[in-house]
């Protein structure tokens, strides 16, 4: 009786690991097939089909896409602004979770439900596009930034962390003579790695995968970041030739070169992924929980 | 929502606020007064993240008030005509209209109905298994997706599903099928659509779920095997009543979401021939508005969506009430 339930046991734990992986692998497959096609010859592709593992290897569609500097502008617009935009976004949002986690500030309560307000309801895109182009930001680099300064939700993620500290930390700091700006940048910053790092992966993340403002605020395609750039390339294949000078005589995009042009987009996230993933999922759960 | 927490922490100042005796209010008004330029220093530091609430986020809701207006750039909100309800009339009578809604609808009822359990099933299939490495090795590919734009993903599907040499048609043709031309066919849209939500964020959402299974007191399984429950009778009678609560708090976020389908995912997969299934609210505004111009009607149909949210997100909180569940609020 014993043994014919410890044998079921085990073959559903058996057939539950077996589902997460194929699970697993349906998740990650896709990408390593576009990764793989990425290196080879559209030759090879169209003979083997599911490649995870080229047999030729091949750099033609790398040295196609970076033959003009359409693709590297693209890159370093996404890169600008993701590096600006998580420093800006960064310091004003912790600015405000901490000056909102601190019991001192009368109204805090007031003020908070005014920030959690906005992820219920919202002027929307006409609204909202107007103000951007009132404010004189269209077409410029920080139409993609300002307009996203905070997101209350990694506001929300940074506030309870702080509160989370222990409060005495923070008065012994302020007996000492510390005011409140010294009290976030040495006291408050230094313990705050997990926090900061999780909310800064977000913001990255976010920044880096910005296509939505980019096509409400930006016209100029020599602006454009490298989002936009690939939906051109791979959805509309159009999009390497906005300068059509550059690109005579060249066949439109093949199935290889579009597959470079996601693998592009989609490394530097790939890259940054693993040394951030061990503080991230803490730093989920802050700020879904309720404390 | 998370205001909630506040309450009770907040709740000292707030009696002391209001039951105070009205000789004393002067005095207090004072002492609040005094308190406020004492912790000057902390409303300097809240105050960028307020400008910028105000601006981008404030003034915008009272740019709605363009939907009551034939709202022209070159005279301003206050030099524009008042037309009252006349955009919504016009939104509520367009032949479009009951295909978006119902467009709008079905896509929301496939994210509460498919998109929203499987990362409850996914986490408790992850609570089972006992080898930690084996788990972190799966939770950290599955979590990938998450970080990906919608770009990339409809990219990748684009390339997987191109009639133009595309892995899958590659396969089908292989298998002794004809190719199905998935992207421009009206028919395969909402699979492609809802599929590449799970895609995205099953894994991710899986998060939470494990960090309330993992608050389960393990004495009761311990005695509910002892009572001879099999696992599914375990999960079924402990885990899920247990989780219970937080699947309902999130249920209610996702309703809160119901409009807000992601206008991004939508228009990248919009094109002329899905647009009968395809069009929902949020690409309708951006057609109207910002490639045709018509940025009071579309205001109106931006403001409807918005307010058919609220509604939604209040009347499910107090659902949730009435079961006798927190709520969000």
């Amino acid at each position: 009786m014993v043994g014919e339930k410890e044998f079921g046991s085990r073959v559903f734990r058996w057939v539950n690991n077996l589902l997460l992986i194929i699970i697993a692998l349906t998740m990650v497959l896709p990408f390593v097939h576009v990764i793989a096609a990425s290196f080879t010859t559209s030759a090879e592709l169209a003979d083997k089909r599911f490649v995870l593992f080229p047999t030729v290897f091949s750099l033609d569609a790398y040295k196609y896409i970076f033959s003009t500097n359409t693709i590297f502008k693209a890159l370093f617009v996404s890169i600008g602004v993701t590096l600006i935009g998580t420093l800006w976004s960064m310091f004003i949002t912790l600015l405000t979770a901490y000056g909102l986690s601190r019991k001192d500030l009368i109204g805090r309560r007031q003020i908070l439900f005014l920030f959690v307000f906005t992820m219920l309801f919202s002027g929307g895109m006409i609204p909202t596009f107007l103000i951007v182009k009132e404010t004189g930001l269209l077409d410029s680099y920080s139409a993609l930034i300002i307009p996203v300064t905070i997101n209350v939700f990694n506001m929300i993620i940074l506030r309870s962390f702080i509160m989370g500290l222990p409060e005495g930390l923070i008065e012994s700091a302020k007996i000492d003579g510390c005011n409140d700006f010294g009290v976030l940048f040495r006291i408050v910053l230094p313990i705050s790695k997990p926090a900061l790092a999780t909310v800064s992966l977000f913001y990255a993340v976010a920044y880096w995968n910005t296509y939505m403002h980019a096509i409400l605020y930006i016209n100029d395609a020599a602006k454009w970041p490298i989002q936009v750039l690939l939906r051109q390339i791979v959805v509309l294949a159009s999009g390497l030739s906005y300068d059509s000078s550059e690109f005579t005589n060249i066949p439109p995009p093949d199935i290889t070169i579009k597959m470079a042009v996601i693998v592009v987009a989609t490394v530097p996230v790939l890259l940054v992924y693993p040394f951030l993933q061990k503080y991230f999922t803490k730093g989920a759960m802050l700020g879904s929980m309720k404390e | 929502m998370r205001v909630k927490s506040e309450t009770l922490i907040e709740q000292s100042s707030q009696t002391e606020l209001t039951t105070v005796n009205k000789d004393l209010q002067k005095s207090f008004k004072a002492e609040i007064k005094r308190r406020i330029f004492k912790n000057k220093l902390l409303y300097l530091m809240i105050l960028p993240g307020l400008l910028y609430l105000i601006i981008y986020k404030y003034i915008p809701m009272f740019g709605l008030v363009i939907s009551f207006q034939n709202y022209k750039p070159y005279q301003g909100i206050l030099g524009s005509e008042w037309v009252g309800f006349e955009h919504f009339t016009r939104l509520f009578t367009d032949s479009d209209f009951w295909m978006i809604l119902r467009n709008t609808l079905v896509l929301f009822g496939l994210h509460i109905f498919v998109a929203f359990p499987i990362p409850i099933v996914l986490a408790l299939m992850l609570n089972e298994v006992k080898n930690l490495f084996f788990k972190r090795t799966i939770q950290s590919l599955i979590y990938i997706p998450h970080f990906m734009s919608w770009v990339i993903i409809v990219s990748i599907s684009f390339v997987l599903l191109t009639m133009d040499g595309g892995l899958i048609n590659e396969l089908l043709v292989n298998l002794g099928f004809n190719k199905v031309n998935f992207l421009m066919n009206s028919e395969w849209f909402r699979p492609i659509y809802i599929i590449q939500v799970v895609w995205q964020s099953a894994g991710w959402g899986t998060i939470i779920y494990l960090a309330a299974i993992s608050g389960v007191d393990p004495g009761l399984y311990e005695a509910a095997k002892m009572d001879g429950a099999s696992k599914f009778r375990q999960i079924w009678h402990i885990t899920l009543p247990a989780i219970r609560p937080v699947i309902i708090v999130l249920l209610i976020l996702k309703i809160g979401d119901v409009l807000e389908l992601g206008f991004e995912h939508v228009y990248l997969l919009l094109n002329a021939s899905n647009r009968s299934v395809a069009e929902i609210f949020d690409t309708y505004v951006y057609t109207t508005g910002l490639l045709q111009g018509q940025y009071s009607y579309s205001t109106a149909v931006g403001l409807f969506k918005g307010l058919v949210g609220l509604i939604l997100v209040v009347f499910a909180n107090k659902m949730a009430k009435k079961f006798g569940e927190e709520g969000i609020y």
